[in-house]
């Protein structure tokens, strides 16, 4: 089946996403932060996990870049391998989030009537849970593990794709060529999927984007609290956590990662708002 | 005549909506036969799309429903088709093509990959044969180098080019009737000459029947068989194209006619049909024209008139038909 969106399309809005200097900024971090993740264990100078009692909370060095923690591990190494676990956090998370939200978006959207407000009822009860406090409590329940965390952060943060993609649909489904692709035989399934929806994408790459700044910043949040990821694999929440402590005596511990977790995320909203701005024709040239 | 292939009859087309009920389509039965063009002609909102719709069952329901009526496709009545039967015969038995070329293609996909589609829903062929048949589809509409256009994306092409294009994915399984409504509305005069010229071409290569839905007396002039005339959501007049341009036997279409600007008359007014199209949730008693009917006489308010056979293959619903010349 050939490519959504065409290459021209492509070209245009790389054209006009690249005179956005601060989206092509935050590209270049994101990725920077992809290779570093990609090749944690070839860039890492220590092993994450080896403690050095007697290395304990030494401040940054030609030899540990960004110090040392409590148990004297190499809090640079850590940090490496814990953009794995934030980048994976995010991404799985969004493409769960994702995947429920076009699918209940377009069946809501394509179908309307009682389908929709089934669906769209659905989606204002999930907006009433305080989804920190239900991410809290189910991982209380459950147990924190990785696994748990991008699942959870998944099933809790659809809504808002839904709401658009349902949005996308509504004045999708009038538009001409779906009648004209009905009157070919074509079925509701594929009218669905093949014919609408990647009408209905750019705008759901922008919140996917937007969205795992988001994922990210909620896995750094559990971990702080403790409920995300558990010592002694390193994300940078937890990472922060664990510095919080020392927060007097090794401003290091505090500091780094969350520089990391601000770049990340920063990075993560300029690119996505530099893609709507490129996607959206009316919103090009503002700038 | 031998058989017909479609046989509509007594179809009724009904909008349920808040203010009322619609009756787009009242009582409508007309047949089409092998390899002959009917042009289904009125103003906006007579009912002859949703005719053309019905036929397909692609009436969204609700608010449509098709309260009754038989339509028989080779013997078989469509509306007794489930949708995976109907899916079956769309696009491959009958094919529709629509007023709009700018829109009726999807934007994101190649005219290549949209045609192939169409091939490939209906017939087992693998992705070169349909792409084979494709570029021999576009090069039987007569789009210009088919193998480099059919990776083209519609936005790339004319407007001409593109309802080109939809013909081409409309009739690429053969099928043995297509609707097309209003398939030159959207394009300039020059141009709907070509398309018109090509539908009838094709039609005539391939043997197929087309229903051809138009407002524009000039398009039935030059390809219609046989003409079915209709007035809010009913058929006033239907018969041979000959003879419904020269003995018409309806006021409605003597109206019709009369309003085509002549090159030759000397008017500076064009001849309008007095009144207004009714309203169709507030349709007048008796026959729907007597409004704006300059034959109009008591019983016309009173009774609908019921189709009256003129001659063998003609009818009017007119009481005072033998008067209308």
């Amino acid at each position: 089946m050939k490519g959504n969106g065409t290459t021209s399309q492509i070209r245009l809005v790389w054209k006009y996403f690249k005179r956005n200097r601060l989206a092509v900024g935050g590209l270049t971090i994101l990725i920077a932060i992809f290779f570093v993740a990609g090749t944690a264990p070839l860039l890492a100078p220590y092993d994450p996990g080896k403690t050095e009692v007697s290395l304990k909370l030494k401040p940054p060095s030609l030899k540990h870049f960004l110090g040392t923690d409590q148990l004297g591990r190499d809090v640079f190494s850590r940090m490496l391998y814990g953009s794995r676990i934030s980048l994976s956090v995010g991404f799985v998370a969004v493409g769960i989030s994702i995947f429920i939200g076009i699918l209940v978006g377009a069946i809501a959207g394509y179908y309307g009537r009682w389908v929709d407000s089934l669906l769209m009822r659905l989606v204002d009860v999930m907006f009433c849970f305080p989804t920190f406090f239900l991410i809290l409590t189910v991982v209380a329940l459950l147990g924190p593990s990785i696994f748990n965390i991008m699942v959870v952060i998944g099933l809790t943060s659809w809504m808002g794709t839904a709401r658009f993609v349902r949005a996308e649909f509504l004045s999708l489904r009038e538009r001409d060529f779906v009648q004209a692709a009905k009157a070919l035989g074509v079925n509701d399934r594929r009218i669905i999927f093949r014919h609408i929806l990647p009408n209905a994408l750019a705008p759901v790459f922008v919140s996917a984007t937007l969205d795992v700044a988001t994922a990210i910043l909620v896995e750094a949040g559990l971990s702080f609290l403790g409920f995300g990821v558990q010592p002694p694999a390193p994300s940078w929440g937890n990472i922060l956590t664990e510095g919080r402590t020392y927060i007097f005596d090794a401003w290091w511990l505090t500091v780094f990662p969350g520089l990391a977790i601000l770049l990340t995320v920063l990075s993560f909203n300029l690119v996505g708002e530099g893609l709507r701005d490129s996607l959206d024709p009316r919103l090009r040239g503002r700038r | 005549m031998n058989l017909p292939l479609l046989e509509v009859r007594s179809l009724t087309t009904h909008f349920i909506t808040e203010e009322g009920i619609v009756r787009a389509v009242e009582n409508v039965s007309f047949e089409i036969y092998p390899g002959e063009i009917l042009c289904l002609v009125g103003e906006s909102g007579c009912g002859k799309s949703v005719t053309g719709l019905s036929i397909l069952k692609l009436i969204p329901i609700p608010p449509g429903q098709i309260v009754r009526g038989e339509i028989l496709f080779n013997g078989r009545d469509l509306l007794k088709l489930t949708e995976k039967e109907m899916e079956r015969v769309r696009g491959n038995e009958i094919s529709m093509i629509f007023q709009e070329p700018m829109t009726s293609l999807n934007p994101v996909f190649t005219i290549g990959d949209q045609i192939m589609e169409a091939i490939q829903l209906h017939q087992r062929l693998n992705k070169k044969g349909a792409r084979k048949k494709a570029i021999e589809m576009l090069d039987r509409v007569k789009i210009p180098f088919p193998e480099k256009r059919i990776d083209s994306y519609p936005h790339q092409l004319s407007g001409g080019m593109r309802q080109r294009a939809m013909i081409a994915m409309a009739l690429s399984c053969q099928p043995k009737l297509l609707i097309a409504d209003e398939p030159t509305t959207a394009l300039d005069v020059t141009i709907q000459a070509e398309v018109l010229r090509l539908l009838k071409e094709i039609q005539r290569e391939m043997g197929m029947s087309v229903m051809l839905i138009t407002h524009d007396l000039g398009v039935v002039s030059e390809v219609g068989d046989r003409v079915a005339v209709m007035y809010a959501g009913r058929m006033v007049e239907y018969g041979p194209a000959e003879t419904l341009f020269h003995e018409m036997r309806h006021p409605y279409t003597k109206g019709l006619l009369e309003s085509i600007p002549q090159l030759e008359e000397k008017r500076s007014r064009l001849n309008a049909i007095p009144g207004q199209v009714p309203d169709p949730m507030n349709l007048p008693e008796g026959c729907k024209f007597h409004p704006r009917c300059y034959l109009r006489i008591e019983e016309c308010r009173k009774e609908e008139p019921p189709l009256f056979e003129v001659k063998e293959g003609h009818y009017s619903r007119c009481l005072r038909w033998r008067e209308c010349r």
